[in-house]
């Protein structure tokens, strides 16, 4: 869906969905994930749709995301980190964790 | 709790930027928050980022943010990007998130240059994936220099639709439509705002080039679309249009959608400032004076968050701010007051002579506000419009009522998205001004925040 200019840039490693991958240190963790070609980020939990970026500016929450075990993240706003471990969101978040 | 400082701003896009710059040079002392990690707010977003060729894919405007961005640098003044404002209140308390940590901070004065948000383009299928904004396109190739592979359509209204496909095709990629939904009638109606729009620097002459380029470019653009659906299983698979009596189906992945820019009032709303709806741009915006002072004593607001107004009268809104601010606290007397403010106050009319008839042009159709019953109006929480309507007609009056009888904007937004939408649905269906109807009370915290990290900010 989506590629990069080539541009020159330090890449960092990360987990996407247990997927491996480099990509350039100044991203932010929605635009790593939207060049994996990844359908969809979470899961609304209202009834389960799936769900991708919208603004990509912060305002509409579409890409809640779980970066590093912590959720509710808002990926977009979130830049990539050397072992950051991303994954889907699905379903409600629980209140303990 | 006593201050912490004299001014905090909120957003450093070029209100900021230069409501920070010049607050500073009368003496005050600043904290500037932004929640990206450099400075620059969307129309400028990684501008000091030395990506590859940058100003030849997205044009020479976005340069003037270098200079914003530098002037801010070598400014003294708290910077702090990477950091969230979860809570504002009516007494100037900051509560702040930054890097997994809270903490509160307290302000004499505030200014909220929280800019901009987009328009919602609540379309049939509009929360499929492969749906995005027009906006979120330009973040991608600002902040990453990412572009779209596959089939990629645009459609709505505005000049920022057309920047896209522009800046796209410089980056040598042609979009494989342009929708453009402007109601053909707006023509007429804006037509005579013409004249004083040319007298606006540059504007209108920026906007022929690019259409005359994208015409030449080969691309295909249809205007006079009246009916816009997203359409797919779990993903989004292609679009369905009505324009005249034909319609029309294009298969395509990715769909971006833009119908103008409305202000970000979701912090000014939860400080308690007064709104207005203002009925030509369709939109709230925070109530101020002349130096952006809102009806909360000591907040000011500048930028497209007022009111939108583009980057450059931003920068100048920004600059009264400050001086609005300094002439509050003291640092200078009436009479400086009037001679500094006075340039900043005929540049910023010079900057918005363009705006009635862009306005006008670009006011986006009924059946683009207020979608058909079936279609999802609060994304967050998936009510419908439909939903919506029958909670009126079951005896809501308003917003907040609309959250108890059906979750609409209770989700993680908090109404940021569906805000505006639920406002001039709800008055058209009591029949009664927007203004009346309301808008959403919004509550604290603004970002998500863990009670543990709510607990260590108290006792810091």
């Amino acid at each position: 869906m989506f590629k990069s200019l080539p541009e020159q840039a330090q890449k960092v490693s990360v987990t996407i969905e247990d997927r491996t991958v480099q990509v350039p240190a100044h991203w932010s963790v929605a635009a790593a994930v939207l060049v994996q070609d990844m359908d969809s980020t979470r899961d609304s939990p209202v009834t389960g749709a799936p769900r991708a970026p919208y603004c990509l500016m912060g305002v509409c929450f579409e890409c809640l995301t779980e970066i590093d075990g912590e959720p509710n993240q808002q990926a977009c706003l979130r830049q990539v980190r050397e072992g950051m471990v991303i994954k889907r969101q699905c379903g409600a978040r629980r209140v303990l964790s | 709790m006593s201050a912490d400082c004299d001014l905090v701003v909120i957003g450093a896009g070029p209100a900021g930027m230069a409501a920070s710059v010049t607050a500073v040079e009368l003496g005050l002392s600043v904290v500037l928050l932004d929640e990206q990690r450099a400075p620059g707010g969307q129309i400028y977003r990684d501008v000091e980022a030395p990506g590859l060729a940058r100003p030849a894919v997205l044009g020479p405007d976005y340069d003037r943010g270098k200079a914003l961005a530098a002037a801010l640098r070598s400014t003294k003044l708290e910077y702090l990007p990477d950091t969230s404002v979860w809570q504002l209140s009516r007494d100037l308390e900051i509560g702040l998130h930054r890097d997994g940590r809270a903490r509160f901070i307290k302000a004499r004065k505030v200014i909220v240059a929280a800019g901009a948000m987009e328009r919602p383009m609540p379309i049939p299928g509009w929360t499929l994936p492969g749906v995005m904004t027009a906006g979120a396109g330009q973040v991608l190739l600002k902040s990453a220099g990412i572009i779209p592979t596959g089939p990629v359509v645009l459609a709505g209204s505005g000049p920022l639709l057309l920047l896209l496909a522009w800046q796209y095709l410089r980056a040598g990629l042609k979009v494989d439509a342009l929708l453009d939904t402007t109601p053909l009638g707006n023509y007429f109606s804006a037509a005579p705002m013409l004249p004083k729009a040319l007298t606006a620097p540059g504007y209108i002459i920026k906007g022929l080039k690019l259409l005359v380029e994208l015409r030449m470019s080969g691309i295909r653009m249809l205007s006079g679309i009246s009916r816009l659906t997203a359409m797919g299983h779990e993903r989004l698979g292609s679009i369905e249009f009505v324009r005249g009596s034909r319609t029309e189906v294009i298969p395509t992945k990715l769909l971006m959608l833009h119908q103008g820019v409305v202000p970000n009032t979701h912090i000014a709303v939860a400080a308690g400032c007064e709104q207005d709806w203002d009925t030509t741009q369709l939109c709230w915006k925070t109530r101020c004076d002349e130096w952006g002072a809102t009806s909360v004593q000591g907040l000011f607001v500048a930028g497209d968050g007022a009111g939108i107004m583009g980057a450059l009268a931003s920068e100048h809104t920004g600059r009264l701010a400050a001086l609005g601010v300094a002439y509050t606290l003291g640092k200078l007397g009436g009479a400086e007051l009037q001679r500094r403010a006075a340039p900043e106050h005929s540049a910023r009319l010079e900057q918005l002579r363009a705006r009635p008839f862009l306005d006008t042009l670009y006011r986006p159709a009924e059946d683009f506000r207020l979608p058909a019953d079936d279609t999802l109006l609060c994304r967050c929480e998936e009510v419908t419009a439909g939903e919506v309507r029958l909670a009126v007609g079951l005896g809501c009056a308003g917003p907040n009522q609309a959250k108890s009888y059906t979750r609409c904007g209770m989700g993680p937004c908090q109404g940021r998205v569906c805000g505006g939408m639920v406002s001039e649905l709800i008055a058209r269906e009591r029949r009664m001004p927007v203004g009346e109807a309301g808008f959403y009370r919004v509550r604290p915290p603004l970002k998500p925040i863990t009670l543990e990290q709510l607990a260590n900010a108290a006792t810091d």
